[in-house]
């Protein structure tokens, strides 16, 4: 069997792609908390129970009206996205003109509202989330089998961060959330409404997490935990990659995924802390992150 | 003739402090008009309360009849009014043509970009380069010139001289005078009098929070008594 630092082939592959996985998801939430950052300044901490709702929504509409997977694939981000913008312009909006703190403890708040309202209603074991007939099984690459499931989330996670990557990059309406980031005041005196901007990126960034809760409800188990269980771990891929920058957040969530994924091969104990050593790291090296810029 | 812009009894305040004491003032349809005083005599504060920047403010504002007092400040910049403020407000994260096009065209009769580049031909040269990369004098064109892209027709430009150097500054006195031509209507607040003297149709002056005296130009050198007591000029 071929090997590579004397790790088979095959069981270091294995984990390259756990580790891509874990990396897809890293990157599609941590891209959603830095798009909110950046141009809310409010830490998310309700990001992970957003990913949950967006999981729940998946399990719920195919179990009350039988939608499958690719409905759910369209309508979670659109259910918790509205939902986001209603949290946004109800209550998250009123805390903009106080010290930052307020608005993580409100998005903490609402976390552990939403966690506990959803092992009220479904207890906190996880549900079973059937994959889509179209990507069960597995495909031979010769040096691993790649489960077709798998393979999707990953492609479909990159198109996603592109695509996000490119609207905020290469065009007008990313030019116009680029400058109200930088000067919220002077873009509104152009004549641009700020605040329903502000509504449109939070509901944006909740509707990406709910876009990766849905990729991931075959993967993990749909259950009330899973937000809190990933988000931390979402929290320091975007320091490390750099408060608020979008490429920063992409490329750090696919490589420090990666280095989860290397890690579990080469010394498994420290799989669980890798990502935080690296951001204690960057944080004394580099405090701005990887891409962000320097104040 | 009932006046394009006008503002009566205009109070302002920064938390507790009271900034604006009941100012008055109107502009006619193409005039230009400039408010002069020392610092801090409220003269920034009354175009960004005019503006709806500052919100904690009180009195009447009207542009063509339109009152602005409860008026959101996204709302207010669609009624026609534009606003360049002294630090000129360039985007670092956006280029030279991006920050032209940022504001959204509000009316018929805005400057098409080729007029834009025509106007300064400097801009045209450097539309790749991050905005904030260009010089003083060539930051304070990409300001104005945004704002001429949207068709507002009427213009608050807020010290457009400060910190540039004498040929610039008679660069931005030639635009002013093209900006008149086409029948624009500009406030402008100056402490440069030499440069007010040459763009300005009628003048304010400030003290305390309020307009102390208003003439019109052809009175200028009947109050340089006043304006030297006022100013130090």
């Amino acid at each position: 069997m071929p090997m590579i630092f004397g790790i088979p082939v095959q069981a270091l592959m294995g984990q390259l792609l756990v580790g891509l996985i874990n990396g897809s998801f890293y990157a599609l939430l941590s891209l959603g908390l830095a798009v909110i950052f950046g141009l809310l300044r409010v830490i998310n901490f309700a990001h992970g129970a957003q990913y949950m709702l967006g999981a729940f929504v998946a399990l719920l509409v195919q179990q009350w009206l039988g939608l499958n997977y690719w409905f759910a694939l369209i309508l979670a981000p659109l259910i918790v996205g509205a939902f986001g913008a209603l949290v946004e312009r109800s209550m998250l909006s009123r805390l903009y003109k106080l010290d930052h703190l307020y608005g993580l403890l409100f998005t903490f708040g609402l976390a552990l509202t939403l966690e506990g309202l959803f092992r009220w209603q479904f207890g906190a074991s996880g549900q079973p989330y059937a994959a889509p007939p179209a990507l069960t099984g597995a495909v031979n690459l010769g040096f691993m089998f790649l489960p077709l499931y798998r393979g999707w989330v990953v492609v479909a996670s990159l198109v996603v961060c592109l695509a996000v990557w490119a609207l905020i990059e290469k065009t007008r309406l990313g030019a116009t959330l680029r400058a109200a980031t930088e000067n919220p005041v002077m873009v509104q005196s152009f004549g641009i409404n700020v605040p329903m901007l502000l509504t449109l990126t939070y509901a944006l960034g909740a509707g990406l997490a709910a876009l990766a809760g849905v990729l991931a409800a075959p993967i993990y188990q749909v259950s009330p935990l899973m937000g809190s269980n990933i988000i931390i771990v979402v929290f320091a891929v975007v320091v490390v990659g750099g408060m608020g920058s979008i490429m920063g957040a992409i490329v750090t969530g696919y490589l420090l995924g990666i280095a989860e994924g290397l890690t579990k091969v080469f010394y498994p104990e420290a799989s669980n802390i890798v990502i935080f050593v690296i951001m204690a790291i960057v944080l004394i090296l580099r405090p701005a992150g990887l891409f962000g810029k320097e104040a | 003739m009932t006046p394009l812009l006008e503002v009566r009894d205009l109070n302002a305040w920064y938390g507790e402090s009271h900034v604006l004491h009941g100012v008055n003032m109107h502009v006619q349809k193409g005039e230009t008009v400039c408010i002069l005083g020392r610092n801090g005599m409220g003269k920034t504060t009354t175009l960004r309360s005019i503006m709806g920047i500052v919100r904690q403010r009180k009195g009447t504002i009207t542009l063509g009849g339109r009152d602005l007092i409860a008026m959101p400040l996204h709302r207010t910049a669609r009624t026609g009014l534009g606003f360049v403020p002294e630090e000129r407000g360039i985007f670092a994260t956006l280029s030279v043509e991006e920050n032209l096009l940022l504001p959204p065209v509000i009316a018929q009769g805005g400057m098409t970009l080729d007029e834009i580049y025509r106007l300064f031909p400097n801009l045209l040269e450097r539309r790749r380069s991050p905005g904030t990369k260009l010089s003083g004098g060539e930051q304070q064109m990409l300001a104005i010139a945004r704002i001429l892209r949207t068709g507002a027709t009427t213009l608050l430009l807020d010290e457009p001289t400060e910190g540039l150097a004498p040929v610039i500054i008679d660069a931005i006195g030639e635009v002013l005078q093209e900006l008149r031509a086409r029948g624009m209507t500009v406030v402008l607040v100056e402490q440069n009098f030499r440069f007010a003297s040459r763009v300005a149709d009628r003048f304010y002056v400030m003290d305390h929070g309020q307009m102390a005296h208003e003439f019109p130009v052809g009175e200028l050198s009947a109050r340089m008594g006043m304006l030297h007591e006022t100013l130090g000029v």
